[in-house]
Formats: structure tokens, sequence, C-alpha cells
């Protein structure tokens, strides 16, 4: 479980956070959906210990990551946004080293080494250098670290960023799959549809704060059932409405040039702050 | 913590360092070979043929010297390792995410510096025998060796923690290595200098350093403050790496 409230940082005069707070349950996939420096980096990082926050509470299964930090870094484990392998080490040495950081049992090691790289399906990869790999299995073996020492909490950051649609999918499915094993994932994505297939709930963060937090289907309802884009002095506009006959009726009314769709969690976002997510 | 725990969390860290130093020995052995082996030609040989220090000719007293040197620089290149996995690999953020402590974290890159040292020193001995310098290397020259070793990777870990780029790296090993090099007794001896000099360069720990490995080669008498000073200074550059490890966080 992640409980989280006021938390603040500022670099410089920027406000990063600005008084953010939420809560995760344990085994829920709980998305941070936002633009590019709306803080959810800088989330991770304070609830990983990576940066100092300058106010507020972070507790992890009930440890804070500055009160107790040692305990509270064995409850977790993160894929950052940026690949931190390796480079120069072979796949399972990468989790050798990361399970001796987590002191873990050389036969635990060798265990879970196995036991991971059949998950992640990189069992033929074991003895290559993590150079040699590509970006989409990077990712998985990124994931595969992170699971290494069997935290209940899953940092995943940006976790698909940069992957083609196929690999995409993979790792999502991966995502699920840890989710029944009742890990809490914490997700930052500017992915629509990916915080839509994995995510029980959101929380939409603009300018450091939480505008709205929900489950996505709640979230979309609020707005409409049904989106109508339309070009309007040359920006893309969008309408929405309860039901596909009124969106019928208003793209009737207005000249060519509309698109009729269903709701997405962007367009939940654009109205309640007037920004897009990408 | 246990103390188990803390061992483990340094062993993590060290067996990273190590397993890469491994990976790459076959490309080092040839680097750390380089500018000894010109110096052994050029100051041994071409310069230094008919120059003696004292009772030994300029060889036996560069050999030393040169050990000493080799064993600063190559504990201070940690640092540039230490950076390379923070500013290109974000690695560090992998130490930092995990449950060690910043005193296992250091021990361990410490003592990776150390090793990464003794190898490139290990070297120079090989390439003395190979001029027919053979010294005396016995436990008071290797313990020399080994503080000198621990001063220098203590301070790169430090600086490591400090530095905002990897060209801020690049600036202090010119400030602080490179002048130490030089003028810490590698190449000549320092009662050559005025009094004043010499007073000013004792107190590089290089210079102690330097006289302390030269002083067991020649199985001369050890002065016990060269000991004391690179023990003490080991002491506060490895207390300053602990507490500079958070000053690393943003």
């Amino acid at each position: 479980m992640i409980e989280v409230s006021d938390l603040t940082r500022k670099f410089g005069s920027q406000s990063a956070l600005d008084g953010v707070s939420f809560k995760v349950e344990a085994g829920e996939i709980f998305a941070y959906l936002g633009p590019n420096g709306a803080g959810k980096t800088t989330t991770i990082r304070i609830l990983t210990g990576l940066t100092r926050r300058d106010k507020g509470e972070a507790l992890l299964n009930g440890y804070d990551i500055e009160d107790d930090p040692l305990r509270c870094k064995g409850q977790f484990g993160v894929v950052p946004q940026h690949t931190n392998l390796d480079a120069e080490l072979t796949v399972s040495e990468n989790l050798l080293i990361h399970g001796r950081l987590h002191h873990m049992e050389r036969s635990d090691i060798v265990r879970r080494t196995e036991e991971l790289l059949d998950y992640i399906e990189m069992s033929d990869r074991k003895s290559a250098l993590v150079k040699t790999l590509s970006g989409g299995m990077k990712r998985r073996l990124l994931i595969g670290r992170a699971l290494m020492h069997s935290p209940t909490i899953l940092f995943l950051d940006e976790p698909t960023v940069g992957l083609d649609p196929t690999i995409r999918r993979r790792i999502w499915g991966l995502v699920r799959k840890i989710q029944q094993d009742c890990t809490t994932i914490f997700l930052t994505t500017h992915y629509i549809e990916e915080a839509e297939f994995l995510a029980d709930r959101v929380a939409f963060l603009d300018s450091g704060r939480i505008v709205a937090e929900g489950k996505p289907a709640a979230l979309m309802a609020g707005i409409g059932e049904w989106a109508v884009d339309y070009l309007e002095e040359s920006r893309l506009q969008s309408a929405y409405f309860p039901s596909r006959t009124e969106a019928g009726t208003y793209v009737h009314e207005r000249a060519n040039g509309c698109t009729v769709r269903r709701v997405n969690l962007e367009d939940a976002f654009i109205s309640m702050t007037g920004r897009k997510i990408l | 913590m246990s103390n188990i725990m803390i061992i483990r969390g340094w062993s993590a860290v060290y067996l990273r360092e190590f397993i890469i130093l491994k990976r790459r020995l076959p490309k080092l052995i040839p680097a750390w070979s380089v500018s000894p082996l010109l110096y052994l030609i050029a100051f041994g040989y071409a310069v230094g043929q008919h120059v003696n220090v004292g009772e030994h000719s300029y060889l036996e007293f560069l050999l030393p010297g040169l050990v000493a040197m080799a064993g600063m620089t190559q504990a201070f290149s940690i640092a540039s390792e230490i950076n390379i996995s923070r500013f290109y690999w974000h690695i560090f953020d992998e130490f930092q995410s995990a449950p060690i402590s910043n005193l296992a974290y250091v021990v361990g890159e410490v003592a990776a510096g150390i090793t990464r040292a003794l190898m490139a020193s290990s070297v120079i001995l090989v390439l003395g025998a190979l001029f027919g310098v053979v010294l005396s290397y016995n436990l008071l020259f290797w313990t020399a060796l080994l503080l000198n070793c621990f001063v220098f990777s203590s301070l790169a870990v430090g600086c490591a923690m400090h530095v905002k780029s990897h060209a801020d790296q690049t600036l202090l090993t010119n400030f602080i290595i490179t002048p130490m090099a030089f003028l810490g007794g590698t190449f000549f001896p320092l009662s050559q200098l005025p009094q004043w000099g010499q007073k000013l360069l004792e107190v590089l720990p290089l210079t102690h350093a330097a006289h302390a490995v030269r002083a067991a080669a020649f199985n001369e008498p050890a002065r016990p403050v060269d000991f004391i000073v690179l023990a003490g200074v080991g002491a506060l550059c490895f207390l300053f790496a602990i507490l500079s490890v958070n000053s690393a966080k943003g």
C-alpha cells in the first residue's frame, strides 16, 4: 500500500510537486497520468528515495522512505524511465547484482533468476551482454530485475515509452500478470490507452497538482460517452455528448471534417485542465 | 541493520565493479603499461642512465615513485567510473534505491578503486623487472601502497558525489592529481628543493606515499610519520566520501 500526503518539492523557484496526496491500495494498479514535466517522475524519485522532498509524508507499506529508508527500500522495485541496466554485464549478472544489493541468499538468487528469465521470456538470452539486447528486451529485463527480490510494490515510470505497439502490448500483458501476484503497481504514463487498459484507478497530474482521481470509466463518464472532433481556426477541438444520437445531430449541424468516436481519458484530462497530455 | 547486511551491500557494489574490471582487463593491462613504459624509457634510460640518487641508480629511484603515482591515479580513476555510471548509465540510481547504507556503497567503491590501483601498480613492478629493476616488495611496501590507494580511492568517491558533470571530474583530476603526480616525490628527491618547497610538498599525501614505498623497497628504515599521515588522511577522505553520498541525490 502507498499513502502519500501533501508531497511538495521545488527546484529553485519552480514547483515540481505542490501538495500531492493519494492512496494506492494493495494489489491495485494506479496510473499517474500527465504531460511531460507534470511531476510524474519527481513523485517516483521521491517515493523511491532518489530525490528529497521539501514537505509531506510518503509511506510504503507503512514505512517512510526518509525515516526508515533501508526497510522501506526493501518493499519496492523500480522500473525507471531511462534504462539503467549495466550494459557491460550479462542479463544474469544484472539480476545477480540486484539480488546481492537486496541481501538475497545465493541459492535464492539462482532460483529466482531462472524463474524470472522464464517469466519475462528471456531464458535463451541469459548469458548475453545487455548492450546486445533490443529495446523491448531491455524493458522486459528492467521489469524482471525490479521483481528479483519479490517486492510487494512496483513502480513503473513510463514503462513502454519508445517501444513499438507490439512490444508495448507484450509489456502490458506482463504488467497484468504481475498484478495477479497481488503486487501493488504505481504506473506513470502519458499513453492514454496504457492507462485505460491497465489501471484500476487514475490520477491526473498537471503542473505538480492532482486535478482529478478515480476509476477510468468514472472519469470519462463525467464528460459524456461520445466525442466529436472538428477543426476550428486550424485547431482540433472536441465536443462531448452523452449519446451517439446527439453526437450525430451535432455533426449534421456542422460543416464537413468532423469525426465521431468514444470518449477517452485524454478527453477527460483536457476538459479538466484545458491542456493535452502529449 | 545487521553486520551481514552491510557486508552483502558492499560486496554487491564491489562485485559489479570487479566483473567489469575483469572483462576490461585485456585492454586495461596494455593501457596501464604505456605511461610507465615511456617514463622508464625517457627518464630511466635516456635521461637518467648515468645519474645516481644516493646509493641507487635513477631507475631504481624512479620505479617506487611510479608505483606510488600509478596507485594514486588508478585509485582516483574510480571517480570517472562512478560518474559514467551516474550520468550516462544511471546505475547510481539502482544502488540508491536498494536497501544498502551509504557506508556499504562507499566501502564497495573504495575497495574497487583499491583493487584497480593495486593491479596497475603490479603491472609497473613487472615492467621494472623487465628493465632489470627488482627491489624488495615486502610487507611495509604493500602496506604503504595499500594506504596510498585507500587515500585516493576514498577521495575519488567523495569527489565523484559532488561533481555535476563528467567535465567537472576532468577539472578535478587536472587540479588535484596532475600536480601531485609531478611534485609528490615521484621523479626527483625532494631534498633537491629549497627548505620551504620541501615543507610545502610534505603536505601532499603522495609525498608520504612515495617516501614510504621507496624506503620499504630499498629496505631502509620506515618513517612512522608517513604511515600515520596516510592513515589519517585516508580516514578523513573516507569519512568525506560517506558524508558526500547524500549530496549526489537530487
